[in-house]
């Protein structure tokens, strides 16, 4: 049998997947990313490039806190990604709007983020402005915007540089890639260590596995005890042609890439596995943006796609040890890019179980067997 | 079906239409595209990408987007999709389209 023997294989190349590895690497470990094939339901491929924390566990004090963490960590995790990769993420963290046509949605969001801040104290900074303070702040913004919500701490990357930085830091770091390798079955071995088996036929090993595999963890965690059940949600999201100007904000929902495109996206609907576009939500995408800013209404959206967002029962972050076979792994979540730069430096202490461990209990995954029970 | 049914019909030999570009009044063909028309006219560039690369008409079937031109007062748009029409203003396409539509040129 053919045994590469990495410490760690991590199965999952995508944002959450390089993220884990490159801190497992810089904490000295050797690790092995195992990514799947280019027809899986790839998230990574699909995500917006927020770096976000409005309204982020106003319900769930821990992911409250953890958001505002990762947010705070974001600059140091830029400069070590540009060292490693020598690839520019563009980070822009100079804050964001969520804006609203709709008085009632608007009083409701205002809710949300006046519990946000209750469970984060004067780590949150948030501000609710009128339509008219935002129409003489923001010149261009359209008349049936009510309001919005303001938060300084929020920002974005650019979406597809910070796949390609992640994977090149990985092995510059030096971790394995291997592209292409879907696991068809973990088995864990008397005394410690598990046995991978690969579609292809091949066989690997190692001290411990890490399941990232988003949409595709499902049946190999269940496979090693895991509880967890995910579930995709379909988001569309339009890309417009490049602009010499820079749009005069950031928000949730339009986002101008460093390049000059600007993204619309932010919906929500639950499609199985099918991620293809719809035309009725493409026209509602467009319909807000020009709401928002009239001036894009003659701007050509030159692409559409729909892609699969990685949910867990509760919305919120799933980080589990196995309890069954130790050395058994599930990190999954949605938020991944914002929560890139703890999974690349503190969750590796939380794998190691170092004395600088964070405590992740509250996202053990036993809150979903309990409220099973319940 | 005969092979001519899957083509338009020609125009009429020696009908042509007059456009500007660049300030130029410029004669061509009536029926053809604009692409074409430009690249009988002259074979230099008609717009530079965001990094400033001169380009000009290539693929002819509306698919490389290096024939963006400004018609109408209209930026990035394909001249090779788009007729020729007496009376069309077109400028070259100099980098990315501003928000108000022209462009940095």
């Amino acid at each position: 049998m053919e045994r590469t023997d990495p410490e760690i294989i991590i199965v999952g190349g995508g944002v959450v997947g390089l993220s884990v590895a490159l801190g497992l690497l810089l904490a000295g470990r050797r690790v092995h990313v195992l990514d799947g094939a280019d027809s899986d339901a790839r998230a990574s491929q699909g995500n917006f490039g927020l770096v976000w924390g409005q309204g982020k566990g106003w319900n769930f004090a821990p992911y409250a806190r953890w958001t505002s963490d990762a947010l705070a960590a974001w600059p140091d995790f830029a400069r070590k990604l540009a060292d490693l990769s020598g690839i520019d993420v563009a980070l822009d963290q100079s804050g964001g709007f969520e804006f609203f046509t709709d008085a009632a949605e608007m009083d409701e969001f205002a809710g949300m983020l006046a519990q946000q801040q209750r469970h984060l104290g004067n780590q949150a900074c948030y501000e609710m402005l009128s339509g008219d303070d935002l129409r003489a702040q923001i010149p261009g913004l359209g008349p049936n915007v009510v309001g919005a919500s303001f938060s300084r701490l929020d920002g974005h990357v650019n979406p597809l540089r910070f796949l390609r930085a992640l994977r090149r830091a990985v092995t510059a770091a030096g971790g394995r890639v291997t592209m292409g390798a879907q696991v068809a079955r973990i088995t864990p071995v008397a005394g410690g260590g598990f046995d991978l088996s690969m579609a292809s036929g091949k066989l690997t090993g190692a001290d411990k596995v890490i399941l990232c595999a988003g949409l595709g963890a499902a049946t190999l965690a269940s496979d090693l005890g895991f509880a967890t059940r995910i579930r995709p949600q379909r988001g569309e999201l339009l890309i417009t042609e490049k602009l010499s100007d820079r749009l005069p904000f950031l928000s949730s929902t339009i986002r101008q890439v460093d390049e000059g495109g600007v993204q619309i996206g932010g919906t929500k609907a639950d499609a199985g596995l099918d991620d293809s576009e719809t035309l009725e939500v493409m026209a509602g995408l467009a319909h807000h943006a020009v709401t928002v800013f009239p001036a894009l209404a003659d701007v050509r959206v030159i692409r559409a796609w729909g892609a699969l967002r990685v949910m867990s029962p509760d919305g919120y972050p799933v980080y589990a040890r196995s309890a069954r076979h130790p050395g058994a792994y599930l990190v999954t979540c949605h938020s991944g890019v914002t929560l890139a730069s703890l999974h690349a430096s503190s969750l590796a202490d939380w794998i190691e179980d170092t004395s600088a461990a964070p405590d992740l209990e509250a996202f053990d995954e036993n809150r979903f067997t309990l409220s099973d029970a319940a | 079906m005969k092979i001519a049914s899957r083509f338009l019909t020609p125009p009429e030999a020696g009908t042509t239409v007059q456009f500007r570009y660049d300030g130029e009044t410029v004669t061509a063909p009536a029926g053809i595209s604009l692409a074409a028309a430009i690249l009988t006219h002259s074979g230099a560039f008609t717009r530079q990408t965001a990094t400033g690369s001169a380009r000009t008409a290539f693929c002819m079937m509306g698919v490389c987007f290096d024939c963006l031109v400004e018609v109408d007062g209209i930026p990035n748009t394909q001249a090779c999709m788009t007729p020729v029409r007496s009376g069309m203003v077109v400028n070259h396409q100099m980098g990315l389209r501003g928000l108000k539509g022209g462009n940095d040129a």
